[in-house]
C-alpha cells in the first residue's frame, strides 16, 4: 500500500499547444487537430506512430471525439473527465499506460470548445437531479474566501484586495508577453478594483476568462526519451486527489485553505523527493481560477507559510524574477479555461521554461530545473485536485 | 405561504396539534391535476395515511372547507392560501394581499374556540369572475353586487345566532370579510354589533388575501381573545357563510408561535418593479446562464425527506447531521425547526435566478450541521456574519411547469 509514483520512468517529449481565445471560426475538431499536429511535427510523427490516446474534455462523450477527427486507424482512444483537472487527468492516465510498460508512446490531449454555448462563463451541466443541488457560480463560491481569509489572520479587507489585484495584474502582465494567451494586454490593479462585481468583492477582472482551445502532449518510457528529442522532461511526480465534500458540511472549515490541495502537494512532493518547494521549484504553473484561489495556493503547495501569502504576494515573490515565479504564461487569468485543455496549456509552459524556449520577456530569472503544474476542479470545500512536478535531470 | 401558515398553527397547537387530515384551498393553485396539498403535507411530514385534499377553485371553498371540517369528526388541519393578483392601475392591485392562514379543527380540552354554529346562504350571480388561469378578475358593477350581498349576509348572520341562541349584542367581535369591500363594511354596520366589536379588516397592512383573509383575521382575533368571548365570522363569496366561536378557558394559556402582528410589524418594502417582475407581469432580461433542469421526479421521490421535510441524518462517527445525507447516514435528524448562525456569505451577480441577485451563507446550526444555502427575505445589506436564520420552505425554480420546492434560509425577526 502507498502512493509510490513513477518517478524519472516516463518522459515527455513534444507538447503543444493551440493559441487560447474566443475561436468562433474554429471548432473542436479544428483545436484537436491543431493540437495533435503541434505536438507530432517537432518530432518527426505522424498519427498513427501514436500507440494508445488520452483525450480530456468535460463537454464531449467517447473516445470517437478524437478519433473521428484524426482518422486514426485501430488506435485505442480514452476520453476522461475530472472537473476543471481534466486535461491532467489525461496526462496521468496517458503516463501510468507508459509507464506500465502496456503502450511504448501514448498521447494525452485535451480540449473545450466553450464559446459555442451562448452564455458567459462555463457551462454547467447536471445530471437529472432532485432540485436541491446547491445553485451557485463558481465566482461566488470562491469569494467567500477572502473576507475569511483577512478575519483569520487578521488582515485589512483592503491589504487582500491590494493582494488580489496584484496577482490578476501581474498575470496579466506575463499575458502580455505570450502569444496564445487569450488577453494580451497589462491591467493595472486600478482597472482590477474599478471593474464590475461579478460576486462578492470579485470583479470581472478577479475571474478567469472563458476561452476555447487545445493542448497535447507525448509522452514515452524514459530510456526512450532521446529517440525523440535532445531536451526531454521527466514526470517526477503526478498526485490526484478528489475530495469528499466534507467541507461543505464541515463547522471547522473556514474557507482559508483547499485540503485536497494540501494532500496531492505533500503526495507529490514526496513522489519527487522534494523539500523545499520555494527553493527547488523554478516556476509553478496553478488554478488561478479567481483570484483568491491563486493567494490561497500559494500556501497550501508550500510556497509560503500560512497567513503571509497576501504578503508575498505584494513583495513580488511570485512575479517573473520574483523568488518564484507563478503562472509565468498569464495563468487561467490570460489564457481563459476550456477546462480539458487547461492541465495541459500548464505543461506546455514548462516544457517551453525549462527547455529555455520561452521569450525572454517571460524569464524566470533562475536556473533551477524542476516545475510544478496545480490543476484544479470544485468549489471550496468540495474539489479534486491535481499536481505535477516536472524536471530536465533524470535521477 | 400554505406551508408556512400550517407550520405556526402547529406550532401553536404544540403536542396537540396532531393533524389525521390535510385540506387545502387556493384560487391561484401551483398546479391543477396534481393535489397542491401533498406539498404541504411532505414539508410537514405528516404520515403518510394522513389524506391531503384540495379545495380548489373559488373564493368560498376556504370558508367551505372550515365549515366543512367544524361539522366533521376528527383533526383536521385546514390551509387557506392566496395571491391577489390584478392589473397594474387597477383596484384590486391596490387592495390585494398575499397570504394564508391554517386553523386546525378538532375535539378536546386543547380547543381554544368552541364552534356554536354555522349557517349559509347560496345565490348564483355573477359579480366578480376570472378566466381559469387568468392574471386579473373581472367586476360587475359594485352596486349590484352590494345589493346582492347585503341580504344573504343579513340572512345567513340571523340563522347561525338563531342556531347558537345569541342575540347580536352578544357577540364580542364580529368579522365580516370578502372580496366585495363595500358590501362587507355595509353589512357589518346592518346587524346589530356594536361598532367598536366590529374586527378591522387589516386592510391597511395587509390588503385582502382573498380565499386566507377569514382564516387570517379569525386567528387575529384569537390571538387577543380572553375566555368567554363571542367571535362571528361572516364571509361574502357567492352567497353568504357564518360561523360561530367562543373561546375557551384554553385560550388563556394559548401562546400563539408568531402572531399577526408580529409577522405585519416585521415587513420591509419591496419596489413597485421587483413586485410587478415577481408577477410575471414585467418580464426582465434574464442572466446569460442556462436555464435551470427540472427537478427529476424520481430522483425526488427519493429524497423526499430531505427536499420536502428538510430531515437530516446522523454522521456515524460523530452524531452531526449530515446535510444532504449520505449513504453512511445514520438516524433522520429533523432540521428544518433548527435556527442556525450565518458563518460567511456571498452574492452572486451571475448565477440564474427569479430575484437576482442571489444571497447565499454558509450556515451553521445549532448543535451541530453545516450547509452552504440561498438566503431569503433580506437585503444584500443587512446580510453578514452572526445573523441568526430560521429555515423556510420555499419555490427555488419553475422549470418545464414543475415547481422546484426546496428550503431557503431567512433573518429571524427581532432576533437581529
Amino acid at each position: 500500500m502507498g502512493s509510490h509514483g513513477i518517478r524519472d520512468r516516463v518522459a515527455i517529449v513534444s507538447v503543444g499547444c493551440t493559441p487560447f481565445g474566443e475561436h468562433w471560426n474554429r471548432s473542436a475538431d479544428d483545436l484537436l487537430v491543431e493540437a495533435v499536429n503541434e505536438t507530432l511535427n517537432p518530432i518527426g510523427l505522424g498519427k498513427q506512430d501514436i500507440d494508445a490516446y488520452w483525450l480530456g474534455t468535460a463537454q464531449r462523450s467517447c473516445g470517437i471525439t478524437l478519433a473521428k477527427p484524426l482518422e486514426l486507424e485501430g488506435k485505442p482512444v480514452s476520453r476522461v473527465e475530472n472537473f476543471c483537472a481534466t486535461g491532467s487527468e489525461a496526462l496521468r492516465q496517458a503516463s501510468y499506460a507508459v509507464a506500465s510498460g502496456a503502450y511504448d508512446i501514448a498521447m494525452a490531449v485535451g480540449v473545450e470548445k466553450v464559446k459555442d454555448a451562448g452564455y458567459q462563463g462555463l457551462p454547467a451541466t447536471q445530471p437529472p437531479n432532485d432540485g436541491t443541488v446547491r445553485n451557485l457560480t463558481a465566482a461566488a463560491m470562491y469569494s467567500m474566501i477572502a473576507p475569511a481569509y483577512a478575519k483569520k489572520y487578521g488582515v485589512s479587507e483592503g491589504e487582500v484586495r491590494d493582494a488580489l489585484s496584484h496577482i490578476a495584474s501581474k498575470n496579466h502582465y506575463n499575458g502580455a508577453r505570450n502569444p496564445r494567451a487569450q488577453f494580451k494586454r497589462e491591467v493595472s490593479k486600478e482597472q482590477v478594483e474599478k471593474a464590475p462585481k461579478m460576486a462578492g468583492t470579485l470583479g470581472v477582472f478577479d475571474c478567469a476568462g472563458v476561452a476555447d482551445g487545445g493542448a497535447a502532449a507525448i509522452v514515452v518510457r524514459a530510456e526512450d526519451a532521446h529517440k525523440y528529442t535532445d531536451k526531454p522532461l521527466y514526470i517526477k511526480a503526478l498526485s490526484l486527489v478528489a475530495g469528499n465534500g466534507s467541507g461543505l458540511q464541515d463547522p471547522n472549515y473556514d474557507y482559508t485553505t483547499f485540503p485536497e490541495v494540501v494532500d496531492s502537494a505533500q503526495d507529490a512532493y514526496a513522489q519527487a523527493g522534494i523539500t523545499d518547494p520555494r527553493g527547488q521549484l523554478a516556476m509553478a504553473e496553478v488554478h488561478d481560477c479567481f483570484t483568491p484561489t491563486e493567494m490561497v495556493l500559494m500556501e497550501d503547495l508550500g510556497f509560503c507559510d500560512r497567513g503571509t501569502a497576501w504578503k508575498e504576494v505584494l513583495a513580488g515573490t511570485f512575479d517573473l524574477g520574483g523568488d518564484l515565479p507563478v503562472n509565468p504564461d498569464g495563468g487561467l487569468k490570460s489564457f481563459g479555461h476550456p477546462v480539458g485543455a487547461s492541465g495541459l496549456r500548464m505543461t506546455f509552459e514548462c516544457w517551453l521554461q525549462l527547455r529555455g524556449e520561452a521569450p525572454e520577456q517571460r524569464s524566470l530569472g533562475n536556473d533551477r530545473n524542476l516545475a510544478l503544474t496545480h490543476n484544479l476542479g470544485g468549489y471550496p470545500g468540495e474539489m479534486v485536485s491535481f499536481v505535477s512536478i516536472l524536471g530536465t535531470d533524470p535521477g | 405561504m400554505g406551508f408556512e401558515a400550517a407550520r405556526l398553527a402547529l406550532r401553536s397547537a404544540g403536542d396537540d396539534g396532531c393533524p389525521n387530515a390535510l385540506w387545502f384551498s387556493t384560487v391561484t393553485p401551483a398546479y391543477v391535476d396534481k393535489t397542491n396539498a401533498t406539498t404541504i403535507h411532505e414539508a410537514l411530514r405528516l404520515d403518510d395515511d394522513v389524506p391531503a385534499f384540495d379545495f380548489g377553485g373559488a373564493q368560498r371553498s376556504a370558508v367551505g372547507a372550515l365549515r366543512t371540517a367544524l361539522n366533521g369528526p376528527g383533526t383536521t388541519l385546514v390551509v387557506a392560501s392566496d395571491i391577489r393578483t390584478g392589473l397594474p392601475g387597477g383596484g384590486d392591485e391596490v387592495s390585494g394581499g398575499d397570504g394564508a392562514s391554517a386553523v386546525l379543527v378538532g375535539d378536546g380540552p386543547a380547543v381554544i374556540a368552541e364552534y356554536l354554529g354555522g349557517a349559509s346562504q347560496s345565490e348564483e350571480f355573477v359579480d366578480r369572475w376570472r378566466a381559469p388561469g387568468g392574471e386579473r378578475s373581472k367586476l360587475w358593477e359594485e352596486r349590484f353586487g352590494e345589493t346582492r350581498y347585503l341580504p344573504l349576509g343579513e340572512r345567513a348572520f340571523q340563522a347561525v345566532l338563531k342556531e347558537a341562541d345569541l342575540s347580536p349584542e352578544q357577540v364580542d367581535q364580529l368579522i365580516v370579510t370578502g372580496l366585495h369591500t363595500r358590501a362587507a363594511t355595509a353589512l357589518a354596520g346592518r346587524l346589530g354589533v356594536a361598532g367598536e366589536n366590529v374586527v378591522d379588516n387589516r386592510a391597511g397592512a395587509i390588503g385582502n388575501t382573498g380565499a386566507a383573509h377569514p382564516g387570517l383575521l379569525l386567528t387575529s382575533v384569537l390571538e387577543s381573545a380572553t375566555p368567554g368571548k363571542v367571535i362571528a365570522l361572516l364571509v361574502l363569496a357567492d352567497g353568504a357563510d357564518a360561523m360561530v366561536f367562543r373561546a375557551t378557558e384554553a385560550i388563556a394559556s394559548f401562546q400563539p408561535s408568531r402572531t399577526v402582528d408580529a409577522q405585519t410589524e416585521g415587513g420591509a418594502p419591496v419596489t413597485y418593479g421587483k413586485f410587478l417582475a415577481w408577477r410575471k407581469m414585467l418580464p426582465l432580461e434574464p442572466p446569460r446562464r442556462p436555464e435551470p433542469l427540472r427537478p427529476s421526479s424520481s430522483a425526488a421521490g427519493r429524497s423526499l425527506d430531505w427536499k420536502y421535510g428538510f430531515v437530516g441524518r446522523a454522521d456515524p462517527d460523530t452524531g452531526a447531521p449530515q446535510m444532504p445525507p449520505l449513504p453512511s447516514g445514520s438516524d433522520p435528524i429533523p432540521m428544518a425547526d433548527v435556527p442556525g448562525t450565518i458563518v460567511t456569505y456571498t452574492i452572486d451577480h451571475l448565477v440564474y435566478s427569479e430575484s437576482p441577485p442571489v444571497i447565499f451563507g454558509i450556515v451553521d446550526f445549532d448543535g451541530g450541521g453545516r450547509l452552504p444555502i440561498e438566503l431569503t427575505d433580506v437585503a444584500p445589506d443587512d446580510v453578514k456574519p452572526g445573523v441568526r436564520v430560521e429555515m423556510t420552505f420555499r419555490k427555488l425554480f419553475t422549470s418545464d411547469d414543475i415547481h422546484n420546492y426546496f428550503w431557503k434560509a431567512r433573518p429571524i425577526r427581532g432576533a437581529n
